[in-house]
């Protein structure tokens, strides 16, 4: 029985059990591979997307569970059109293995959605279950201030 | 100064080998040129294996894994600088697995010897052991060296390209070489002629080179010591990056793989009758020590690999972490394995009853690295060939394992290196590639991708060796007079090595010892012994490697004697540095100006100092932490470093802020325990490391007053855990010898 997901606003039929997560949806079905697997167990962050503007960790959510439109990573922005948030990681240089940039990333984009002008105690309390083994941490937070003023300026 | 001519008489570890090499392969074939890997297509020409010239423009091949410590910026811009071409047009690509990339830093640290004291003679000894690595083709991401096995070579490499491409316009042109100038990717002539790279190559590819042109000075560079735009920022921040868990290929299969979890040990029997009737699995592989599943997605595989009930045989080491602590203490009564240093005379030397004797022992446990990416590959077995898609740091070794596991000749087999989602020495190992290898044969004709669930990553790694020591100091007048250091552990070297060629090496340890024996300390009588204790299970190279746990042990030992000689700890260690090695003594400086070290500390607030020399880098560290309520909080920390030459200052900063906050992790909480000879840690819940909210602010300093370039991915590792250590003494009083340091305290979660 076929699912339809919304992806970065593309409908898709997704041919798979309803108990197969959204995680293993977007990278083995889709090959929308920019969402990552770190856990499996909402321990990491790494596979973080956005269900109707939310933060969800996509390895703890059903197929059958997916009760918006989906934005990854990949519809977040693209290297020819960046997001102000990836736009602020380029110029602040953040990534180090970059594995779990996306889901730093798309957790950041959600967090300036609600707060326009995060204090480093917001940031860190949104940021918190996004794991990061490079310690990319002090440029992660200087990335989403920048961002933050960039967005508030446009 | 440690006793070359003492040390010249004992057999190297890692050195003799390469010598007698030398030997062997004599002069001539050590010289010779190694053949060009790169296979240029239509319009397409190579000048060396480093540059790629076609109608696109300039491809530059970094040869090493990039897993986070920026080879793919700092490689190509040594190239880049001497070619001529501008930042934005440079493309960056990993390169086949060849001989001609072997990696000549790597025995930069085989000499065992201190190394902040090479003599010209060790110099040259050094420069003879590079034959190893070149003849074997050591192509190996490790040990703090891509930079400086690179600094040459690979700006040669830019700028006998540049002379040729010169030549081939001046061929074209009619004028003397000496006429022309190159810049932004195009040769430039007198009166305003302008000929393109890409326009130029096939014509210069057909000139000989010259043997060496001359270098620019520093003072010309325009990349070089800049901090230049990563060129895996875009991609990495858009989820383009290609990871090898990313590769994907038309009708594709997922597999996961579920091994004995008693390291070593057998599968007795299995079941796979309800894994198989699971919709969507393909089928059950029997891989002799577990099994394999291949389904039509990885989650599919992991949920029927857990289905499948397996019976395994016993461990072939002891049950539990504590018998084997139990072992590796008792390796410190027995005879060494090496004295790497042993100067004055430590036991007949005379003790004055105003003399202060300490005496301390430590233990640290066994780590996993935990990459952020668990192990994975994708393969492609063709009958013929096969391809192989993985993040390693050791693509030749990796081929030959895989074609070794399939039965195919070595260049039937193609291992592709992806983006690395972190390295931290476990992808210098080959077992996640073989077992990719061998799935794709049996599914032969079918790519397969091959990821581990984060479960099997944990309890499958090859560890950080638990370790123990015991130190023995004297003071005199508050001044280190005596050290005498016993370090015991499963050696990561015989292992690692046995695993990679075949055979352990003899002789004694020195990664064993590093981090205790090779400081730059000026002690009377200095002695430091490796004990090897004999354990089965699986041990590999962890960032810092016998760093990691010697520069815990040994500076906080350091700390121990100050406080026992009530002397300053900056102070103390300064006077010990000044009089042996400037570069430390001027970390060290620096690091207790940044900090405010002298002032006051309010109530409620303790700093701690540390220093190790590792990778040719003295790092200085200070951190300081808060009494929160119940809670200890790592507030800030200041790092200070000398790496001689800092040829990106924004990744050599991003290096020892993430080599802090490693170690930091670990110190903290990091801990695997065996129980029932199975490793009892198994996700990020029980091994976690530092979050957001726990990270100190930190602060970096970089000098570059060394005569050589040093190592950066890790040397700011060892000096971390016993830095936050000492100051979690300055806070509580209490001396933590064991880590981790939650045993004892408990830190803001
Ligand atoms: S993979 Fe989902 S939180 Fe780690
Ligand atoms: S950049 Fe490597 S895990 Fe975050």
């Amino acid at each position: 029985m076929a699912t339809t997901l919304t992806v970065n606003g593309t409908a898709h039929q997704v041919d798979l059990p309803d108990d197969v997560p959204l995680l293993w949806v977007l990278r083995d079905a889709l090959g929308l591979t920019g969402t990552k697997y770190g856990c499996g167990v909402a321990a990491c962050g790494a596979c973080t997307v956005q269900i109707d503007g939310e933060a969800a960790r996509s390895c703890q959510v059903a197929l059958a569970d997916v009760w918006g439109q989906v934005t990854t990573i990949e519809g977040l922005g693209t290297p020819a059109a960046l997001h102000a948030v990836q736009a602020a990681w380029v110029e602040h240089q953040v990534a180090q293995c970059g594995y779990c940039q996306s889901g730093q990333i798309m957790q950041a984009a959600t967090l300036l959605a609600a707060t326009p002008d995060p204090t480093d105690e917001d940031i860190d309390t949104a940021l918190s279950g996004n794991l990061c083994r490079c310690g990319t941490y002090p440029r992660i937070r200087a990335a989403v201030h920048a961002a933050a003023a960039n967005l508030r300026g446009a | 100064m440690a006793n070359w001519g003492k040390i010249a008489r004992r057999s190297f570890l890692i050195g003799s080998a390469a010598v007698a090499g030398g030997v062997a392969f004599g002069v001539y074939q050590y010289r010779r040129e190694l053949p060009n890997p790169l296979q240029p297509g239509v319009g397409e020409a190579t000048l060396n294996p480093w540059i790629i010239i076609n109608q696109d423009g300039v491809t530059l091949v970094a040869a090493r894994a990039e897993m986070g410590q920026g080879v793919y910026t700092t490689l190509p811009a040594l190239v880049a600088e001497e070619l001529d071409v501008a930042w934005e047009d440079v493309r960056v690509i990993h390169g086949p697995a060849a001989q001609a990339y072997y990696n000549g830093g790597l025995m930069s640290h085989a000499l065992p010897a201190t190394d902040y004291d090479r003599t010209g003679f060790q110099e040259v000894m050094i420069e003879a052991m590079t034959v190893l690595p070149k003849m074997i083709g050591l192509q190996v991401t490790g040990g703090s060296t891509s930079t400086l096995d690179a600094y040459e070579k690979l700006r040669q490499a830019g700028a006998t390209a540049r002379e040729v491409l010169k030549q081939a316009a001046a061929d074209r042109l009619g004028l003397p070489r000496g006429s022309l100038e190159t810049r932004d990717g195009r040769v430039i002539a007198p009166g305003g002629i302008e000929l393109s790279y890409t326009d130029l190559a096939v014509e210069a590819a057909a000139i000989d080179p010259p043997r060496s042109v001359e270098l620019r000075p520093r003072s010309q560079w325009r990349y070089l010591g800049q901090s230049m735009p990563r060129l895996d920022m875009v991609e990495k921040v858009t989820g383009a990056a290609e990871f090898a868990i990313d590769v994907r290929m038309p009708d594709m299969r997922f597999a996961t793989v579920r091994m004995t979890p008693r390291l070593g040990g057998e599968m007795l029997s299995f079941d796979a009758t309800a894994a198989e009737a699971m919709p969507g699995v393909d089928r059950v592989i029997d891989l002799g020590t577990g099994i394999a599943v291949v389904a039509s997605n990885t989650w599919l595989a992991m949920q029927a690999a857990d289905a499948v009930e397996i019976e395994w045989g016993p461990a072939p080491y002891p049950e539990t972490s504590e018998e084997m602590l139990d072992i590796i203490r008792a390796a410190l009564d027995e005879a060494p394995n090496s004295t790497l240093r042993d100067e004055g005379d430590i036991d007949r030397m005379e003790i004055d009853p105003a003399d202060r004797v300490i005496e301390a022992e430590y233990t640290v446990p066994w780590l996993a690295h935990a990459t952020m990416e668990p192990m994975s590959a994708a393969a492609h077995h063709t009958g013929d060939r096969l391809e192989i898609w993985a993040g390693s740091q050791a693509p030749g070794f990796a081929e030959a394992r895989a074609a070794e596991a399939v039965g195919l000749d070595a260049d039937q087999v193609s291992c592709h290196v992806t983006y690395l989602g972190g390295g931290f020495g476990r992808r210098g190992e080959s077992d996640f590639i073989v077992l990719a290898a061998r799935v794709a044969q049996a599914v032969q004709g079918t790519p397969v991708q091959v990821t581990w669930s984060r479960e099997e990553d944990m309890r499958h790694d090859f560890y950080r060796p638990a370790a123990a020591a015991r130190m023995r100091g004297v003071l005199r007048n508050g001044f280190a007079h005596a050290l005498e250091g016993r370090v015991a552990a499963p050696s990561v070297t015989r292992q690692a090595m046995a695993r990679m060629t075949g055979s352990a090496p003899p002789g004694p340890d020195k990664g064993h010892v590093e981090g205790m024996f090779n400081q730059p300390y000026a002690i009377p009588n200095y002695r430091v012994t490796g004990h090897l204790a004999d354990l089965a299970v699986p041990v590999g190279f962890w960032r810092s490697v016998g760093n990691s746990f010697n520069g815990f042990f040994m500076e906080s030992f350091i700390d121990e004697m100050a406080i026992a000689g009530g002397r300053d700890p900056l102070g103390f260690r300064l006077d010990l540095a000044e009089r042996e090695h400037a570069p430390t003594a001027g970390v060290l400086r620096a690091v207790a100006e940044m900090s405010g070290w002298a002032a006051d500390r309010p109530e409620g607030t303790g700093m701690g100092v540390a220093m190790t020399h590792s990778f040719h880098t003295p790092v200085a560290v200070v951190v300081e932490v808060q009494q929160q309520d119940r809670d200890i909080v790592l507030t800030r920390a200041w790092i200070a470093c000398d790496v001689g030459t800092a040829l990106d200052p924004s990744i050599v900063e991003a290096q020892m802020v993430g080599g802090l906050y490693f170690g930091l992790s670990a110190a903290m909480m990091e801990e695997i325990s065996f129980a029932g000879g199975e490793v009892q840690q198994v996700n990020f819940p029980d091994f976690d490391a530092l979050r957001i909210h726990q990270a100190p602010r930190v602060e970096v300093r970089i000098l570059e007053t060394q005569a050589h370039l040093s190592g950066v991915g890790e040397p700011a590792t060892p000096p971390s855990m016993p830095a936050l250590a000492n100051a979690i003494y300055d806070l509580t009083g209490e001396r933590i010898r064991d880590l981790p340091l939650n045993r004892r305290v408990r830190f803001v979660v």
